[in-house]
């Protein structure tokens, strides 16, 4: 028995036990083992603030807040563990390819620049020289381009394995290879049927990416998470060249470009297909030309955790409170502000009202 | 040290870094280069430290050399040829030179 159970051992559901741990409660942590869609190895690896929340105002301070956490965290997981995360923040470019998008991305700016107030926000439009001094090598298709000094990248596999170990370090229970079948209130807690058994706890998380969907009603939450299908390449290791990510391409720590972004609705369909790859290359070839004599090495597909809207959902339980549920598709850059934002709120028993518009009710027509 | 289990077919050569290298015909590189003695084929990207080829099947990545200025080819899946200029990979390549 421990104070919380947290269902979900990916970059969700670690971030905010890890940040339970510091919070002095006792956690449990039961991992579903490799048979799970494993959004968390298969992020892209941004911190990334501009342009998200348009039209959502609470997201885009919940996305900088996390932005703003992240050296804290990156600091603290290296002394727990001595894991660097990789983390870096030399600022953001988003590019524009054509002179129609780029009128679209500058009116984007404005408007977010209006909600939320240049302080807040900071992102730059940037013209065709401007942009070529920040990055080399940019190919004659991009026409202009954002900066947000707000944001930056890590490794999502190094994030992971420093949260793990500072779970275990601070130590809290990790259970691997425990795909839960079913929650549901016990007592005064809550219990999870496991592969390894019954599992009980005072509170309840559920952070199960996708499979929360199916696990909420046991709680009484309705978590209505679909999968999104995105594609990555990574290229051969090159000597560093790209200072800072965009959001299609960067260069790793380590040396090897990664190149993504793709959007597809297939169901839960894990499949690489070439037709995507195909276009997520081009793209990549077309901002930067170099890309094009580099080999590929590896390439994956993954399932974003997609709530209607695009926004997390953040919620406790109404029918059985002390349960909660935690779902976004930025696990990488939401980490800090779960680990040392909404970790806190949970341990007090209470979400905090700056997300409160981040409940499911909001896509329940019949609520008003 | 290995030695070649069967010595026969066409004596060619080329060069690593410089150094003459006999192989038979049907060697890859990686092979002709291990029973010439040659086990330090790259430098690492990350560490400098010296590495060579390993799984000889196409998986491991660790025989990279440049082959004919093209950077980063698998030694163990490229067929030597004569005349080849093989040189170390000496650290990561220049994406854009």
């Amino acid at each position: 028995m421990s104070d919380v159970l947290v269902v979900g051992g990916g970059l969700v559901g670690a971030a905010t036990t890890y940040g339970l741990l510091r919070e002095g409660l006792s956690v449990t942590m039961l991992d579903e083992g490799d048979i799970a869609f494993r959004a968390s190895r298969g992020n892209f690896g941004l911190v990334w603030v501009q342009s998200k929340g348009d039209g959502r105002p609470e997201y885009a301070q919940w996305t900088r807040r996390s932005a703003d956490l992240w050296p804290g965290l990156q600091d603290a997981l290296g002394e727990e563990t001595g894991i660097n995360t990789h983390y870096e923040k030399p600022g953001g470019l988003h590019f524009s390819l054509s002179e129609e998008d780029f009128e679209k991305r500058c009116a984007l700016i404005h408007r977010m620049h209006n909600v939320h107030g240049a302080a807040h926000y900071g992102a730059e439009i940037l013209d065709a020289k401007q942009v070529r001094e920040l990055v080399p090598g940019l190919g004659p298709d991009v026409v202009g381009g954002t900066y947000c000094k707000h944001d930056g990248h890590a490794s999502p596999l190094y994030l992971l394995r420093a949260l793990h170990t500072a779970i275990e370090k601070r130590g809290g229970k990790i259970v691997p290879n425990a795909s839960v079948s079913a929650v549901a209130p016990d007592g005064n807690g809550f219990r999870a049927e496991t592969a390894k058994g019954t599992m009980r706890g005072d509170k309840l998380v559920l952070a199960a990416g996708l499979g929360n969907r199916k696990l909420g009603g046991g709680v009484g939450l309705d978590v209505p998470v679909a999968p999104e299908k995105g594609q990555i390449l990574v290229t051969e290791r090159a000597r560093p060249l790209l200072p800072m990510p965009t959001h299609v391409v960067r260069q790793t720590s380590e040396g090897t470009f990664m190149i993504g972004d793709s959007h597809e609705d297939v169901g839960f369909n894990l499949t690489s297909t070439t037709p995507t790859m195909s276009m997520i290359a081009a793209r990549a070839v077309k901002m930067f030309p170099f890309l094009k004599d580099l080999r590929l090495v590896r390439s994956w597909a993954a399932l974003r955790v997609m709530a209607p809207d695009g926004y997390p959902i953040y919620e406790e339980s109404a029918a059985h409170p002390g349960a909660f549920t935690v779902n976004c598709h930025s696990g990488v850059t939401l980490a800090a502000a779960h680990a040392l934002g909404l970790a806190p709120m949970i341990a007090k028993g209470q979400i905090g009202d700056e997300l409160s518009v981040f409940t499911a009710g909001r896509f329940d027509a019949n609520a008003h | 040290m290995p030695t070649r289990i069967d010595a026969s077919g066409e004596r060619i050569a080329f060069t690593f870094d410089g150094q003459r290298v006999e192989a038979r015909s049907g060697d890859t590189v990686a092979a002709a280069l291990i029973a010439a003695g040659i086990d330090a084929t790259r430098r690492s990207a990350l560490s400098g430290m010296a590495r060579g080829p390993y799984c000889m099947m196409g998986i491991c990545f660790d025989c990279l050399v440049a082959i004919d200025g093209v950077p980063n080819r698998q030694a163990c899946m490229v067929e030597a040829r004569e005349g080849l200029v093989v040189t170390t990979q000496d650290g990561a390549m220049e994406a854009l030179s």
